[in-house]
């Protein structure tokens, strides 16, 4: 590295190589070389991107077009969303997948729950409930287009069980139903995962503290709220919080299964079909601004809602405890002050 | 009162059992009728009940034709190579920004992780409209290296599951290392990377397990013949075969037994992987 020539070529670059040296200039090298790839990757795919959709909203443009002038429409995209039924319509569909999520958390936790006190062959159970998270969803998407067929597996269990089959719904046709049959698919694939992840922070629990538990006469129940509950609220929490964004955005089984027809067009599904169909990419992108908007609302305001309520979860005082404590504390350094 | 909670357990064990069985033949059923309907005939499948045993279960021709058709041999090495490429890079690239960002003060260090936080709040469907105008401006549709950038770019999990990993390692390791003269360099690669290990492990299960089961990217940034991965060669099937499900279980079939296989083989790191994946919150 000591490299006498170029020292003596300039003497303005001595102290810079002199720095470069140093414990200080090496420390700036790792930063910069270790941050390189990340940061431009992050900007490039999510912050350029993001930028270029702000902007898009203004305008009427499509794919093909060749740079040059495009028309600035001002705030019409974003009135177009609001007017336009089928982007509302759409959200309302994500409240199925949003009733589906909070119905595959409480699976999840009760099956996770059963797992936790001694199971045989709970692995085995385990990994039947695990493996539909590790199925592609364009698969998951044809072994449900089957299952739910006219007259396939659905019909034929139900008949096996002695349904009439004049009374079995169409599952994918019925607008009545297929938003439930199109959610319950994503219920499937995800129970399982969600069961593990829980199972994953009840285990951390130390095993012998069951054992006391129940060793003191705490039945089940006191196990479950006492012990396993306060070990995975924070997880539990952060599911929920995941989920509402997780819904809003569903676009798999829709897309795959019905193609988004019959009412079962979710906001990404609609938003997709207008940007590569129709190339309103303008409007797709105002959509896109709009559903983000909305997202950030519901987590911020459900972060909001559980810090007050659970303090986020990390301890078992509440934030309204704790400010009634303090309070109290208050009050009494107070009154001891004046006496 | 023994005998009560004797009988209380006894419900509960059969309420255990009952459930599980229930909730475990929920989960497989869709894909063993599948696995039936792979195997039969096109009269077969014509004539009787999806839910009758084919008569043969030797009878791989569904099989051999969703292989050929789709060019599945392609595609599996497609993905393969997405796979190893993507998840050698963003390993390397994400722990070392972990590496950074935990061990080192300085300007601008908040600043960036609050970036990849908020990055991690945008859906990925929802920029992807404008992110295939930059991937048409720099050329980088229709290329397997292109589709290899998006897919990096867009690692947020595994780089928090590497920042909390070093939150726990001591910082004394590097620390003495650099006593005895090590550089900086030689602190994350000789010392603390092989630590990484188990974070490593996990996020390559996440990941990858994401890489091939993603179709939306691999639809929009590959669209030639020769370029398509796993889940667009499936996807291929919606046209020519319409309702003949005989090969269209046998084309999901194939896609899903290499992974099983792998998830039978590391079961115990996969459930690692996810369990550790989730104490982010």
């Amino acid at each position: 590295m000591s490299n006498p020539q170029t020292a003596a070529v300039s003497t303005g670059k001595k102290p810079f190589m002199e720095w470069l040296k140093s414990r200080k200039g090496q420390k700036w090298i790792v930063i910069f070389v270790f941050m390189l790839v990340p940061l431009v990757l992050l900007l490039l795919f999510t912050y350029l991107p993001f930028a270029e959709m702000v902007r898009f909203s203004f305008y009427n443009i499509k794919y093909t077009e060749t740079p040059g002038p495009k028309n600035y429409v001002g705030l019409r995209n974003y009135i177009e969303v609001f007017k336009r039924s089928e982007c509302f319509k759409s959200l309302a569909v994500s409240l199925y997948y949003m009733g589906g999520a909070i119905i595959q958390l409480a699976l999840a936790l009760f099956f996770a729950t059963m797992m936790v006190f001694k199971v045989k062959g709970s692995s085995i159970f385990k990994g039947c409930m695990f493996f539909p998270y590790l199925i592609c969803g364009i698969a998951v998407g044809f072994i449900f287009k089957f299952f739910y067929a006219r007259g396939f597996v659905l019909d034929s269990i139900l008949q096996m069980f002695g349904m009439d089959p004049e009374s079995i719904p169409m599952w994918l046709q019925d607008q009545s139903i297929n938003n439930i049959s199109l959610a319950a698919t994503s219920v499937w694939r995800y129970t399982g995962q969600n069961m593990v992840l829980f199972l994953g922070a009840m285990m951390s629990v130390d095993a012998d503290l069951y054992e006391a538990a129940s060793l003191d006469g705490a039945n089940r129940w006191h196990q479950f709220r006492y012990i396993i509950l306060p070990s995975i609220k924070s997880i539990v929490v952060l599911n929920l919080i995941l989920s509402i964004s997780g819904s809003l955005s569903a676009f798999e089984p829709p897309y795959v299964i019905t193609n988004g027809t019959m009412g079962t067009g979710t906001y990404f599904v609609i938003m997709n079909r207008l940007a590569h169909e129709n190339q309103k990419v303008g409007l797709a992108c105002a959509m896109a601004i709009v559903l983000l908007a909305i997202i950030i609302l519901c987590t911020v305001g459900q972060k909001l809602f559980f810090k007050y309520a659970f303090d986020d979860g990390t301890s078992d005082e509440s934030k309204a405890a704790v400010r009634k404590r303090k309070r109290a504390e208050k009050a009494a350094r107070k009154g001891g002050s004046l006496a | 009162m023994r005998e009560r909670r004797s009988i209380g357990s006894t419900l509960f064990g059969i309420l255990k059992y009952v459930s599980l069985i229930a909730a475990s033949l929920v989960a497989l059923i869709p894909v063993v009728v599948c696995v039936l309907t792979a195997f039969k005939t096109n009269e077969e499948y014509e004539s009787t009940s999806v839910l009758t045993l084919p008569k043969n279960f030797l009878n791989f021709e569904n099989f051999a034709i969703a292989f050929t058709q789709a060019d599945m041999a392609r595609c599996f090495l497609n993905t393969g190579i997405v796979l190893v490429v993507v998840l050698f890079v963003s390993i390397l690239t994400g722990s070392m920004l972990a590496y950074v960002l935990n061990r080192f003060k300085f300007k601008g260090n908040a600043v960036i992780q609050n970036l990849f936080l908020f990055a991690s709040l945008i859906p990925g469907i929802a920029t992807q409209v404008t992110v295939y105008k930059i991937m048409y401006t720099l050329g980088l549709i229709n290329h397997l290296y292109g589709y290899m950038i998006v897919l990096m770019g867009t690692d947020i999990i595994s780089i928090y599951i590497f920042l909390q990993f070093f939150e726990n390692l001591p910082v004394s390791l590097d620390e003495s290392a650099i006593m005895d003269g090590c550089t900086y360099f030689g602190v994350f690669f000789r010392i603390l990377f092989p630590l990484l290990k188990p974070a490593i492990v996990t996020s390559m299960v996440l990941k990858g397990v994401g890489i091939y089961n993603e179709y939306y990217m691999s639809n929009l940034y590959l669209q030639t013949k020769e370029l398509k991965t796993i889940s667009t060669a499936l996807y291929t099937f919606t046209g020519p075969y319409g309702n003949q499900y005989n090969y269209i279980c046998a084309g999901v079939l194939i896609t899903i037994i290499p992974i099983l296989v792998l998830f039978l083989i590391f079961q115990k790191q996969v459930y690692g992987g996810m369990a550790a994946g989730a104490v982010k919150g």
